[in-house]
């Protein structure tokens, strides 16, 4: 279905030919917020990244590509972004594959209360984010809230979900708690999208409840998945508000360049190195860029 | 009515910051290069700050003391041909943050600002700061302690007036003393003897709790004797591996290695209880400390007590652990008021209320005058606390000086001396680690680090 789609959208770009003055009515208030709130910042970002300003005895320097050879050559940078990308691979599909599962299991129809469901595992991401780190990071603390209790109960000390080794997952853990229902309603609207005469077809063939999701639900899934996969991958990249309030209750685990946004953050505001923190920004931008459209053109392209 | 006025004031002011900036503009380099370093201790005359005071006018003052809004409130009582608008932009670092930006983006500044003595230097060097020297003001160090009038310097200028001072004692609870027959250490020999006698006998408690704090990392090299950073204009030398950093190190990595100080992050409400239950038995801490233990900890009123600090040989010794000032910022379209109002409030007037409060003063006069020195506190048991901080304030160790770049030092602590306290390993390592980060920093920033 998304091939054919695909190719309808190559067709009609060669078949456009005669230009017409009216589209740019339509799309000009677009195109000017879009310059305005986008395309300007990120030129802006690009110029600062040309030069090289010094915050105590000022001096603006052109440097070129300076900044972006010591960005590629930054271990911090790196170690940021390797955590980043272990996080998006560990996370990402525990987190979308969970979002499958709820959205099959709500759609189903053999669920009793669905709608109870669907709004109680959507409910975490109305929480903002801020309060729900908040939250979990009482949840976590090692020497009060849930944790500190269950190694009390068990006279233990080896829950230690701030600790360096497990500051990652317990990250993930928040990260996932937040957007599986986020997820979910994405896969479940395309599921509600999906013709019942398909499945009439399908029960008419005689294919039972499993054969159905393979055969019928998945494939109609599929641009869901990789339009949520595609969010997820871009998510991960920008990990920030997790690991920068949880940097209260554990600053000796979570460094100043945690992730790569995070070391962004604080070039700018506490190194007052904003030439450096653009280029920073740009390099991942990039990156993000890259992969994500790597995984669209994978996506569209492949069948699951 | 409040309302308009405050945004005709904002529009004045805006359109004040704007001809300022467009002065600025034009002074631009020199003031960068000129103001930093070499700030001449030129003594000006009090008349302007005097005739600005009573031709009035508008000014808007950031700060996070809770004695501010009492002053403020005395202020325009005194003068109310001036307005001074309040603002709290938050707590340290936030404000700082703030404070950064609005001088980067060139306008939105305030008049006056609250900032403590280890990051004077990182707003004055740049030239962010009115040096208060044209005003005269240098005629008031005799009203001020010796390390204050010190800290409101940066090269030859005067950034500002001391508001307060944290001269550090060590707060202990004399209950839990009593109970394990633990006596007050004198020493930082005794002091780790007691934090073993402690956790020996009640493996819940600590003598301390210390997860990593560059601002009482500083003080404790300060109080060893080190001078770890030394500035001048663009020179800047770093060594966190001096004899008096060696000094607290060989001292404080027996606590730290040996698991005998607690992991609890300062200022949590876990803190705070655990002042107050005697998981945490003592504190060396800043001269402030009182105010915060009478709000926060309740339940530690009459188990507290103050003596001196540990030394390492005996003799007092002791440093300086906070404390601020309130400086006049180059946006400011009224320089002379807003260095009457620095005036007023740590000179003049504004200091009784900030006594009353519960502040701990920089003036000579107040930590001499009998009425604060033999105050008992019925918090501390009936102890006239302030006679161990006024004495601590006289026997602060002289040389001290942070880093030009201290807010961004402090910001990368974790990542470095934090990893030491995280391995419970030697805190040498976590403070080279600091020093060729910092040094590495400040030679980008364009000044000659040797480190």
């Amino acid at each position: 279905m998304a091939e054919s789609v695909a190719a309808g959208r190559v067709t009609a770009r060669k078949r456009r030919v005669h230009k017409d003055a009216k589209g740019w009515v339509f799309v000009g208030p677009f195109l000017a917020v879009f310059a305005l709130t986008f395309l300007a910042p990120i030129g802006y970002a690009i110029y600062l990244s040309l030069f090289r300003e010094q915050a105590f005895f000022g001096g603006n320097v052109f440097v070129g590509l300076d900044n972006y050879v010591e960005a590629i050559q930054d271990s911090k940078f790196w170690d940021a972004f390797g955590r980043v990308l272990v996080f998006l691979i560990v996370q990402v599909p525990i987190m979308l594959i969970l979002a499958l599962l709820a959205a099959l299991a709500i759609d189903s129809l053999r669920l009793h209360a669905a709608g109870f469901f669907r709004i109680v595992i959507f409910l975490p991401y109305a929480v903002p984010g801020v309060v729900a780190v908040l939250m979990w990071g009482y949840i976590y603390g090692n020497n009060f809230g849930l944790a500190a209790d269950l190694n009390d109960l068990f006279g233990t000390t080896a829950i230690q979900p701030l600790s360096s080794h497990w500051m990652l997952p317990s990250i993930a853990n928040i990260v996932t708690w937040e957007f599986v229902g986020y997820n979910m309603l994405i896969f479940y609207s395309a599921l509600r999208t999906v013709p019942g005469e398909l499945y009439e077809a399908a029960a008419i063939d005689g294919a039972g409840t499993f054969r159905t999701i393979r055969a019928v639900k998945l494939p109609a899934l599929r641009g869901a998945i990789v339009i949520a996969t595609i969010f997820s991958i871009i998510g991960s990249f920008q990990l920030f508000n997790e690991p920068n309030i949880l940097r209260t209750l554990a600053p000796n685990v979570i460094t100043t360049y945690y992730t790569p946004n995070m070391y962004a953050y604080n070039l700018s505001f506490a190194g007052q190195q904003f030439n450096y923190s653009a280029t920073i920004a740009i390099v991942m931008g990039i990156i993000t860029a890259i992969i994500a459209y790597v995984v669209q053109l994978r996506g569209s392209r492949e069948a699951l | 009515m409040k309302f308009n006025r405050r945004i005709r004031q904002l529009v004045v002011a805006g359109a004040a910051l704007t001809a300022l900036a467009v002065v600025a503009a034009c002074g631009g380099g020199s003031d960068n290069s000129g103001s930093g370093s070499s700030g001449s201790a030129t003594t000006g005359s009090v008349d302007a700050v005097d005739a600005a005071l009573k031709a009035g006018g508008t000014i808007t003052y950031w700060t996070w003391t809770p004695s501010a809004e009492a002053q403020v409130k005395a202020f325009m009582a005194q003068y109310p041909n001036i307005k001074v608008n309040l603002v709290n932009a938050g707590t340290g670092n936030d404000h700082y943050t703030k404070l950064q930006n609005a001088i980067k983006a060139g306008s939105g500044a305030p008049d006056v600002a609250q900032i403590e003595y280890q990051a004077l230097p990182q707003f004055a060097l740049p030239g962010s700061l009115v040096d208060l020297n044209q005003y005269g003001f240098s005629q008031y160090e005799s009203a001020y302690t010796a390390s204050t009038w010190a800290a409101v310097h940066a090269g030859n200028g005067l950034y500002g007036l001391p508001q307060d001072s944290g001269p550090m004692a060590l707060f202990y609870n004399k209950q839990v003393f009593d109970k394990y027959g633990i006596a007050v250490p004198k020493t930082w020999d005794e002091y780790i003897a007691a934090a073993k006698k402690l956790h020996a006998a009640n493996p819940k408690a600590y003598i301390t709790n210390d997860s990593g704090d560059a601002g009482f990392t500083t003080s404790m090299i300060w109080q060893a004797g080190g001078q770890p950073f030394k500035a001048d204009g663009k020179n800047v030398t770093i060594n966190l591996q001096d004899d008096g950093s060696k000094k607290w190190t060989s001292t404080w990595n027996q606590l730290v290695e040996g698991g005998l100080v607690s992991q609890i992050p300062g200022w949590t409400d876990e803190w705070f209880k655990a002042l107050g239950d005697g998981t945490i038995a003592t504190l060396p801490t800043g001269a402030w400390m009182p105010g915060v233990m009478e709000s926060s900890v309740k339940a530690g009123a009459g188990k507290w007590a103050v003596a001196p600090m540990p030394t390492y040989d005996g003799q007092p010794a002791t440093a300086e652990n906070g404390g601020s000032t309130e400086s006049v910022l180059k946006q400011s379209a009224n320089p002379a008021l807003a260095a009457a109002f620095v005036r007023w409030l740590n000179h003049d007037e504004g200091v009784k209320p900030f006594l009353a409060s519960g502040g701990f003063p920089a003036t000579t006069a107040d930590l001499k005058d009998p009425a604060f020195v033999d105050k008992a506190s019925t918090y501390f048991g009936g102890q006239k606390i302030n006679q161990v901080l006024t004495g601590a304030a006289d026997s602060v160790v002289k040389g001290w000086s942070y880093l030009p770049y201290e807010l961004y030092a402090n910001s990368i602590y974790g990542d470095t001396v934090g990893k030491s306290y995280q391995s419970k390993s030697d805190l040498n390592t976590g403070l080279k680690a600091w020093q060729d980060a910092l040094v590495a920093y400040g030679n980008q920033q364009g000044f000659q680090v040797n480190g």
